[in-house]
Protein backbone atom coordinates (compact mmCIF):
# COMPACT_ATOMS: atom_id res chain seq x y z
CA UNK A 1 0.00 0.00 0.00
CA UNK A 2 2.78 2.38 0.03
CA UNK A 3 4.25 2.93 -3.64
CA UNK A 4 6.98 4.94 -4.51
CA UNK A 5 4.63 6.96 -6.86
CA UNK A 6 4.62 9.01 -3.79
CA UNK A 7 8.41 9.74 -4.26
CA UNK A 8 8.64 9.87 -7.66
CA UNK A 9 10.67 12.56 -9.34
CA UNK A 10 8.38 13.30 -12.05
CA UNK A 11 4.86 13.87 -9.64
CA UNK A 12 7.64 15.78 -7.15
CA UNK A 13 8.28 17.79 -10.35
CA UNK A 14 4.85 18.23 -11.83
CA UNK A 15 3.49 19.04 -8.56
CA UNK A 16 6.26 21.70 -7.78
CA UNK A 17 5.72 23.18 -11.40
CA UNK A 18 1.95 23.56 -10.55
CA UNK A 19 2.82 24.77 -7.31
CA UNK A 20 5.04 27.61 -8.86
CA UNK A 21 2.54 29.09 -11.33
CA UNK A 22 -0.06 29.41 -8.73
CA UNK A 23 3.03 31.15 -6.29
CA UNK A 24 3.39 33.42 -8.81
CA UNK A 25 -0.12 34.81 -9.41
CA UNK A 26 -0.51 35.38 -6.11
CA UNK A 27 -0.11 39.26 -4.70
CA UNK A 28 1.19 38.80 -1.18
CA UNK A 29 4.38 36.30 -0.28
CA UNK A 30 2.95 32.51 0.38
CA UNK A 31 4.29 31.91 4.13
CA UNK A 32 2.48 28.42 5.21
CA UNK A 33 2.71 27.16 8.91
CA UNK A 34 3.67 23.28 9.26
CA UNK A 35 1.89 22.51 12.32
CA UNK A 36 2.73 19.23 12.64
CA UNK A 37 6.97 18.29 14.06
CA UNK A 38 6.47 15.31 11.71
CA UNK A 39 5.63 17.59 8.93
CA UNK A 40 8.79 19.86 9.71
CA UNK A 41 10.99 16.59 9.56
CA UNK A 42 9.21 15.36 6.55
CA UNK A 43 9.47 18.42 4.92
CA UNK A 44 13.37 18.94 5.49
CA UNK A 45 14.48 15.50 5.02
CA UNK A 46 12.83 15.33 1.34
CA UNK A 47 14.50 18.69 0.80
CA UNK A 48 11.13 20.12 0.23
CA UNK A 49 12.23 22.95 2.10
CA UNK A 50 14.57 24.34 -0.50
CA UNK A 51 12.26 22.89 -3.66
CA UNK A 52 9.57 24.93 -2.09
CA UNK A 53 11.02 27.99 -1.31
CA UNK A 54 12.52 28.06 -5.10
CA UNK A 55 8.64 27.64 -6.43
CA UNK A 56 7.51 30.82 -3.81
CA UNK A 57 6.37 29.00 -1.03
CA UNK A 58 8.25 29.70 2.08
CA UNK A 59 7.78 26.97 5.16
CA UNK A 60 7.34 27.96 8.60
CA UNK A 61 7.19 25.78 11.73
CA UNK A 62 4.87 26.01 14.07
CA UNK A 63 4.32 24.47 17.58
CA UNK A 64 3.78 21.28 16.60
CA UNK A 65 6.13 19.56 18.89
CA UNK A 66 4.55 18.34 22.12
CA UNK A 67 7.82 17.65 23.67
CA UNK A 68 8.94 21.30 22.63
CA UNK A 69 5.88 23.31 23.93
CA UNK A 70 5.55 21.40 27.19
CA UNK A 71 7.13 24.13 29.78
CA UNK A 72 10.31 23.33 32.15
CA UNK A 73 8.09 23.02 35.11
CA UNK A 74 6.33 19.32 33.69
CA UNK A 75 10.18 17.80 33.28
CA UNK A 76 11.23 19.51 36.76
CA UNK A 77 8.03 18.19 38.60
CA UNK A 78 8.91 14.82 37.25
CA UNK A 79 12.90 14.77 37.94
CA UNK A 80 11.64 15.35 41.59
CA UNK A 81 9.44 12.58 41.68
CA UNK A 82 12.73 10.43 40.42
CA UNK A 83 14.76 11.92 42.78
CA UNK A 84 13.07 12.39 45.95
CA UNK A 85 11.32 9.19 45.65
CA UNK A 86 12.24 5.99 46.69
CA UNK A 87 11.65 2.90 44.79
CA UNK A 88 9.98 4.86 42.02
CA UNK A 89 9.64 4.47 38.30
CA UNK A 90 9.33 7.27 35.78
CA UNK A 91 8.39 5.92 32.51
CA UNK A 92 8.40 8.60 29.38
CA UNK A 93 8.86 8.70 25.72
CA UNK A 94 12.65 8.87 25.11
CA UNK A 95 12.95 12.35 24.04
CA UNK A 96 11.41 13.39 26.82
CA UNK A 97 14.47 12.44 29.43
CA UNK A 98 16.81 14.66 27.29
CA UNK A 99 15.29 18.18 27.99
CA UNK A 100 17.62 20.31 29.79
CA UNK A 101 15.82 22.38 32.45
CA UNK A 102 17.78 24.43 35.40
CA UNK A 103 17.88 21.02 37.15
CA UNK A 104 19.42 19.40 34.91
CA UNK A 105 17.40 16.71 32.71
CA UNK A 106 15.71 13.23 33.97
CA UNK A 107 19.01 11.39 31.98
CA UNK A 108 21.56 13.57 34.25
CA UNK A 109 19.20 13.53 37.14
CA UNK A 110 20.02 10.67 39.90
CA UNK A 111 17.47 8.65 40.91
CA UNK A 112 16.59 7.90 44.51
CA UNK A 113 17.57 4.75 45.87
CA UNK A 114 15.67 1.91 44.36
CA UNK A 115 14.41 4.20 41.63
CA UNK A 116 14.56 4.61 37.69
CA UNK A 117 13.81 6.28 34.83
CA UNK A 118 12.83 4.02 31.78
CA UNK A 119 12.47 5.10 28.24
CA UNK A 120 9.00 3.73 26.72
CA UNK A 121 7.65 3.77 23.10
CA UNK A 122 4.12 3.36 24.06
CA UNK A 123 2.23 3.91 27.22
CA UNK A 124 1.19 0.31 27.65
CA UNK A 125 4.62 -0.65 28.23
CA UNK A 126 4.65 1.53 31.26
CA UNK A 127 1.85 -0.11 32.78
CA UNK A 128 3.20 -3.65 31.79
CA UNK A 129 5.70 -2.06 34.08
CA UNK A 130 3.62 -1.76 36.79
CA UNK A 131 2.42 -5.10 36.42
CA UNK A 132 5.94 -6.50 36.95
CA UNK A 133 7.00 -4.08 39.32
CA UNK A 134 4.32 -4.44 41.85
CA UNK A 135 5.91 -3.15 44.93
CA UNK A 136 6.63 0.21 43.08
CA UNK A 137 5.11 3.53 42.28
CA UNK A 138 4.98 3.92 38.20
CA UNK A 139 4.26 7.33 36.71
CA UNK A 140 4.00 7.76 33.38
CA UNK A 141 4.91 10.90 32.11
CA UNK A 142 3.11 11.70 29.02
CA UNK A 143 3.46 14.97 26.49
CA UNK A 144 1.44 15.24 24.02
CA UNK A 145 -1.50 15.93 21.26
CA UNK A 146 -4.67 14.79 19.88
CA UNK A 147 -3.02 12.13 18.05
CA UNK A 148 -1.14 10.46 21.54
CA UNK A 149 -3.57 11.69 24.24
CA UNK A 150 -6.03 8.70 23.54
CA UNK A 151 -3.27 5.63 23.79
CA UNK A 152 -2.62 7.16 27.27
CA UNK A 153 -6.43 7.40 28.18
CA UNK A 154 -7.36 3.90 27.13
CA UNK A 155 -3.84 2.83 29.17
CA UNK A 156 -5.31 4.76 31.89
CA UNK A 157 -8.45 3.35 31.83
CA UNK A 158 -7.10 -0.05 32.36
CA UNK A 159 -5.23 0.29 34.96
CA UNK A 160 -8.25 1.52 36.77
CA UNK A 161 -10.56 -1.10 35.45
CA UNK A 162 -6.92 -3.34 37.04
CA UNK A 163 -6.93 -1.45 40.09
CA UNK A 164 -3.29 -0.64 39.78
CA UNK A 165 -2.99 1.46 42.52
CA UNK A 166 0.06 2.44 42.46
CA UNK A 167 0.61 3.64 38.40
CA UNK A 168 -0.13 6.67 37.49
CA UNK A 169 -0.01 9.67 35.01
CA UNK A 170 1.46 12.75 35.11
CA UNK A 171 -0.37 14.92 32.22
CA UNK A 172 1.32 17.49 29.58
CA UNK A 173 -1.61 17.26 27.40
CA UNK A 174 -2.33 19.85 24.45
CA UNK A 175 -5.09 20.68 21.48
CA UNK A 176 -4.27 21.93 18.57
CA UNK A 177 -6.87 24.29 17.48
CA UNK A 178 -6.42 27.14 20.41
CA UNK A 179 -2.60 27.92 19.59
CA UNK A 180 -3.45 27.84 15.90
CA UNK A 181 -5.71 30.60 17.01
CA UNK A 182 -3.37 32.14 19.04
CA UNK A 183 -1.01 32.36 16.15
CA UNK A 184 -3.36 33.74 13.97
CA UNK A 185 -5.04 36.77 16.63
CA UNK A 186 -1.09 37.67 17.43
CA UNK A 187 -0.57 37.80 13.76
CA UNK A 188 3.31 38.49 14.35
CA UNK A 189 4.13 35.18 12.19
CA UNK A 190 2.44 36.23 9.27
CA UNK A 191 1.02 33.41 7.87
CA UNK A 192 -0.54 32.82 5.11
CA UNK A 193 -2.34 29.29 5.78
CA UNK A 194 -1.65 26.13 7.54
CA UNK A 195 -0.63 22.74 6.35
CA UNK A 196 -2.95 20.80 9.10
CA UNK A 197 -1.07 18.01 11.15
CA UNK A 198 -2.32 14.78 9.13
CA UNK A 199 -2.45 12.35 12.80
CA UNK A 200 -3.90 14.72 15.01
CA UNK A 201 -6.79 15.22 12.42
CA UNK A 202 -7.18 11.81 12.18
CA UNK A 203 -8.21 12.07 15.28
CA UNK A 204 -10.48 15.29 15.63
CA UNK A 205 -11.27 15.87 11.90
CA UNK A 206 -11.60 18.59 10.06
CA UNK A 207 -14.07 20.71 11.91
CA UNK A 208 -11.97 22.26 14.44
CA UNK A 209 -9.99 24.09 12.38
CA UNK A 210 -13.63 25.58 10.50
CA UNK A 211 -12.77 28.95 12.14
CA UNK A 212 -9.10 29.38 10.44
CA UNK A 213 -11.55 30.04 7.14
CA UNK A 214 -14.59 31.73 8.81
CA UNK A 215 -12.94 33.84 11.08
CA UNK A 216 -9.25 35.09 9.92
CA UNK A 217 -10.32 34.27 5.99
CA UNK A 218 -7.03 32.00 5.43
CA UNK A 219 -7.06 28.84 3.80
CA UNK A 220 -5.66 24.90 4.62
CA UNK A 221 -5.27 21.81 4.12
CA UNK A 222 -4.36 18.21 6.29
CA UNK A 223 -1.59 16.65 4.66
CA UNK A 224 0.13 13.12 4.80
CA UNK A 225 3.52 12.65 5.35
CA UNK A 226 5.23 11.42 1.77
CA UNK A 227 6.35 14.28 -0.62
CA UNK A 228 3.59 14.11 -2.91
CA UNK A 229 1.23 14.25 0.10
CA UNK A 230 2.79 17.45 1.25
CA UNK A 231 2.71 19.01 -2.23
CA UNK A 232 -0.47 18.09 -2.86
CA UNK A 233 -1.26 20.16 0.32
CA UNK A 234 0.28 23.06 -0.57
CA UNK A 235 -1.07 23.39 -3.94
CA UNK A 236 -4.76 22.93 -2.97
CA UNK A 237 -3.52 25.53 -0.28
CA UNK A 238 -2.56 27.55 -3.29
CA UNK A 239 -5.92 26.99 -5.58
CA UNK A 240 -7.83 27.92 -2.34
CA UNK A 241 -5.91 31.67 -2.44
CA UNK A 242 -6.42 31.79 -5.98
CA UNK A 243 -10.13 30.75 -5.86
CA UNK A 244 -10.18 33.53 -2.58
CA UNK A 245 -12.24 31.03 -0.91
CA UNK A 246 -10.45 29.69 2.02
CA UNK A 247 -11.80 26.34 3.99
CA UNK A 248 -10.55 23.11 5.64
CA UNK A 249 -8.90 20.90 2.37
CA UNK A 250 -8.47 17.20 3.14
CA UNK A 251 -5.23 16.25 1.09
CA UNK A 252 -4.76 13.12 3.21
CA UNK A 253 -8.29 11.24 2.75
CA UNK A 254 -6.41 7.67 3.29
CA UNK A 255 -6.08 8.30 6.45
CA UNK A 256 -8.42 11.15 7.87
CA UNK A 257 -12.36 11.21 7.44
CA UNK A 258 -13.77 14.09 8.11
CA UNK A 259 -15.16 12.99 11.32
CA UNK A 260 -12.10 11.86 12.91
CA UNK A 261 -12.10 9.21 15.03
CA UNK A 262 -15.34 9.31 17.52
CA UNK A 263 -13.99 6.33 18.98
CA UNK A 264 -10.65 7.76 20.01
CA UNK A 265 -12.37 11.08 21.03
CA UNK A 266 -14.75 9.49 23.09
CA UNK A 267 -12.13 7.97 25.25
CA UNK A 268 -11.01 11.26 25.76
CA UNK A 269 -14.04 12.87 26.73
CA UNK A 270 -14.91 10.30 29.13
CA UNK A 271 -11.88 10.87 31.54
CA UNK A 272 -10.50 14.59 30.58
CA UNK A 273 -11.77 18.03 30.41
CA UNK A 274 -10.29 21.26 28.56
CA UNK A 275 -7.99 23.26 31.16
CA UNK A 276 -6.50 26.43 31.01
CA UNK A 277 -2.61 25.71 30.22
CA UNK A 278 0.88 27.70 29.39
CA UNK A 279 2.09 26.89 26.30
CA UNK A 280 6.01 27.24 25.87
CA UNK A 281 6.60 30.38 24.26
CA UNK A 282 2.82 30.69 24.22
CA UNK A 283 2.07 31.35 27.50
CA UNK A 284 -1.46 30.83 28.66
CA UNK A 285 -4.06 29.48 26.33
CA UNK A 286 -6.99 29.23 27.80
CA UNK A 287 -9.21 26.06 27.14
CA UNK A 288 -6.00 24.84 25.44
CA UNK A 289 -5.37 21.86 27.15
CA UNK A 290 -6.64 18.13 29.05
CA UNK A 291 -7.08 17.15 32.53
CA UNK A 292 -7.82 14.14 34.05
CA UNK A 293 -11.89 14.53 35.62
CA UNK A 294 -12.06 14.58 39.32
CA UNK A 295 -13.66 11.01 38.96
CA UNK A 296 -10.68 10.03 37.33
CA UNK A 297 -8.45 11.17 40.52
CA UNK A 298 -7.12 7.75 41.15
CA UNK A 299 -4.77 7.72 37.75
CA UNK A 300 -3.49 11.58 37.70
CA UNK A 301 -0.18 11.99 39.22
CA UNK A 302 -0.80 15.57 39.59
CA UNK A 303 -3.66 14.69 42.32
CA UNK A 304 -1.58 12.06 43.95
CA UNK A 305 1.80 13.77 44.70
CA UNK A 306 0.29 17.59 44.52
CA UNK A 307 2.06 18.21 41.53
CA UNK A 308 1.23 21.84 40.11
CA UNK A 309 3.85 22.26 37.28
CA UNK A 310 2.04 24.64 34.97
CA UNK A 311 3.67 28.18 34.80
CA UNK A 312 6.22 29.40 33.29
CA UNK A 313 6.63 29.60 29.40
CA UNK A 314 9.83 31.19 29.13
CA UNK A 315 13.34 29.56 27.77
CA UNK A 316 16.63 29.05 29.11
CA UNK A 317 18.64 32.38 28.80
CA UNK A 318 19.62 32.94 24.77
CA UNK A 319 17.07 30.25 24.18
CA UNK A 320 14.86 31.50 21.47
CA UNK A 321 13.00 28.26 21.35
CA UNK A 322 9.22 30.08 22.28
CA UNK A 323 9.96 31.94 19.15
CA UNK A 324 10.72 29.12 16.98
CA UNK A 325 7.50 27.65 17.64
CA UNK A 326 5.30 30.85 17.32
CA UNK A 327 6.79 30.89 13.84
CA UNK A 328 8.35 34.29 14.40
CA UNK A 329 11.72 32.97 13.98
CA UNK A 330 13.65 30.09 12.06
CA UNK A 331 15.73 28.28 13.98
CA UNK A 332 19.42 29.51 12.62
CA UNK A 333 18.65 33.55 13.64
CA UNK A 334 18.43 32.24 17.26
CA UNK A 335 22.50 33.16 17.63
CA UNK A 336 23.06 29.99 19.97
CA UNK A 337 21.97 27.54 16.58
CA UNK A 338 24.98 25.43 15.63
CA UNK A 339 27.46 27.28 17.88
CA UNK A 340 26.51 26.93 21.78
CA UNK A 341 23.28 25.14 20.67
CA UNK A 342 23.69 21.48 19.36
CA UNK A 343 22.29 18.24 19.11
CA UNK A 344 24.77 16.63 21.70
CA UNK A 345 24.39 19.90 23.34
CA UNK A 346 21.12 21.12 23.69
CA UNK A 347 19.93 24.67 25.35
CA UNK A 348 16.15 24.03 24.55
CA UNK A 349 13.45 21.50 23.86
CA UNK A 350 14.02 22.46 20.17
CA UNK A 351 17.24 20.98 19.66
CA UNK A 352 16.25 17.74 21.94
CA UNK A 353 13.00 16.31 20.25
CA UNK A 354 13.31 14.44 16.86
CA UNK A 355 10.36 16.38 15.64
CA UNK A 356 11.70 20.10 17.18
CA UNK A 357 12.74 22.57 14.58
CA UNK A 358 16.38 23.57 15.60
CA UNK A 359 16.92 19.95 15.65
CA UNK A 360 15.78 18.93 12.35
CA UNK A 361 17.46 22.46 10.96
CA UNK A 362 20.20 21.62 12.37
CA UNK A 363 20.51 18.15 10.93
CA UNK A 364 19.41 19.00 7.10
CA UNK A 365 21.07 22.62 7.27
CA UNK A 366 23.44 21.02 4.38
CA UNK A 367 26.73 22.96 3.15
CA UNK A 368 25.70 25.83 5.71
CA UNK A 369 27.36 23.38 8.40
CA UNK A 370 30.75 24.03 6.84
CA UNK A 371 30.14 27.45 6.18
CA UNK A 372 29.27 28.68 9.78
CA UNK A 373 31.60 26.92 11.83
CA UNK A 374 34.84 28.54 12.13
CA UNK A 375 37.50 27.25 13.95
CA UNK B 1 6.85 8.06 17.99
CA UNK B 2 4.91 8.19 15.53
CA UNK B 3 5.42 5.39 12.42
CA UNK B 4 3.87 8.02 10.00
CA UNK B 5 3.33 5.17 7.35
CA UNK B 6 0.38 2.32 7.04
CA UNK B 7 1.19 -1.17 8.63
CA UNK B 8 -0.48 -4.01 7.93
CA UNK B 9 -2.20 -6.08 10.47
CA UNK B 10 -1.37 -9.77 10.84
CA UNK B 11 -2.88 -10.77 14.20
CA UNK B 12 -5.41 -9.46 16.17
CA UNK B 13 -6.70 -10.42 19.72
CA UNK B 14 -10.16 -9.13 20.27
CA UNK B 15 -10.32 -10.85 24.24
CA UNK B 16 -7.84 -7.54 25.15
CA UNK B 17 -8.21 -5.63 22.36
CA UNK B 18 -3.98 -6.16 21.16
CA UNK B 19 -2.64 -7.45 17.65
CA UNK B 20 0.51 -7.64 15.35
CA UNK B 21 1.58 -5.29 12.64
CA UNK B 22 4.11 -5.77 10.10
CA UNK B 23 6.86 -3.27 10.30
CA UNK B 24 8.85 -3.15 7.42
CA UNK B 25 9.13 -7.58 7.92
CA UNK B 26 9.44 -6.70 11.42
CA UNK B 27 6.55 -8.23 13.67
CA UNK B 28 5.61 -5.37 16.18
CA UNK B 29 2.64 -5.52 19.22
CA UNK B 30 -0.36 -2.79 18.66
CA UNK B 31 -2.90 -2.10 20.58
CA UNK B 32 -6.60 -1.84 18.82
CA UNK B 33 -9.09 -0.41 21.63
CA UNK B 34 -9.08 3.02 19.74
CA UNK B 35 -10.31 1.35 16.33
CA UNK B 36 -13.33 -1.03 15.90
CA UNK B 37 -13.92 -3.26 13.40
CA UNK B 38 -10.29 -3.77 12.19
CA UNK B 39 -9.95 -6.65 10.41
CA UNK B 40 -6.46 -9.19 9.38
CA UNK B 41 -5.16 -7.79 6.58
CA UNK B 42 -6.18 -4.25 6.80
CA UNK B 43 -3.45 -1.63 7.01
CA UNK B 44 -3.24 1.03 9.63
CA UNK B 45 -1.53 3.98 11.11
CA UNK B 46 0.55 3.10 14.33
CA UNK B 47 1.18 6.01 16.78
CA UNK B 48 2.92 4.92 19.89
CA UNK B 49 1.87 1.59 19.86
CA UNK B 50 -1.63 1.68 19.47
CA UNK B 51 -3.45 1.73 15.62
CA UNK B 52 -5.58 5.50 15.31
CA UNK B 53 -6.73 5.07 11.49
CA UNK B 54 -7.08 2.87 9.19
CA UNK B 55 -6.03 3.38 5.32
CA UNK B 56 -8.98 3.80 3.30
CA UNK B 57 -7.99 1.97 0.05
CA UNK B 58 -10.88 3.00 -2.23
CA UNK B 59 -9.29 7.13 -0.82
CA UNK B 60 -5.61 5.61 -1.46
CA UNK B 61 -6.60 4.11 -5.45
CA UNK B 62 -8.23 7.81 -6.13
CA UNK B 63 -5.01 9.79 -4.74
CA UNK B 64 -2.45 7.62 -6.50
CA UNK B 65 -4.25 8.01 -9.84
CA UNK B 66 -4.11 11.49 -9.41
CA UNK B 67 -0.08 11.58 -9.16
CA UNK B 68 -0.26 8.68 -11.77
CA UNK B 69 -1.50 12.27 -14.11
CA UNK B 70 0.85 14.81 -12.84
CA UNK B 71 3.58 12.28 -13.14
CA UNK B 72 2.32 11.75 -16.89
CA UNK B 73 1.86 15.23 -17.34
CA UNK B 74 5.14 16.04 -16.23
CA UNK B 75 6.28 13.46 -18.77
CA UNK B 76 5.00 15.13 -21.70
CA UNK B 77 6.36 18.36 -20.83
CA UNK B 78 9.44 16.90 -20.43
CA UNK B 79 9.09 15.55 -24.43
CA UNK B 80 8.18 18.76 -25.39
CA UNK B 81 10.69 20.48 -24.13
S1 LIG C 1 18.91 26.66 18.56
FE1 LIG C 1 18.92 25.90 20.69
S2 LIG C 1 19.06 27.72 21.92
FE2 LIG C 1 18.38 28.38 19.88
S3 LIG C 1 16.14 28.32 19.93
FE3 LIG C 1 16.79 26.35 19.23
S4 LIG C 1 16.88 25.08 21.07
FE4 LIG C 1 16.88 27.22 21.76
Amino acid sequence: MTTDLYHDRRVTAGLLAEIAALAAKTSKPVRLMEVCGTHTMAIHRHGLKNLLRGAGVEMVSGPGCPVCITPDGFHEAAIGLVTGRENFVLATFGDMTRIPTRIGSLQTAVPAPGSAVKIVYSPAEALDLARRNTGRDVVFFGAGFETTIPAIVVTAKRAMAEKRTRFSVLTAFWTIPPPLRAILTSGEARISGFLYPGHVSAIIGLAPYAFVAREFGLPGAVAGFEPADILLAVRSILEQIRDDRPRVDNAYPRVVRTEGNPAAREVMDSELEPADAVWRGLGLIPQSGLRFKPRSSAVDAAVKYGLHPAGDASDAPGCRCGDVLRGVISPPQCALFGRMCTPDHPRGPCMVSLEGACLVHHKYRGPLRAAKRTP
Amino acid sequence: MCLAIPVRVIALDSSDDTGKVDYMGTKIGANFALLKDIRVGDWVIVHAGFAISRLDEKEARETLAMLREVQKASDDDRFIS
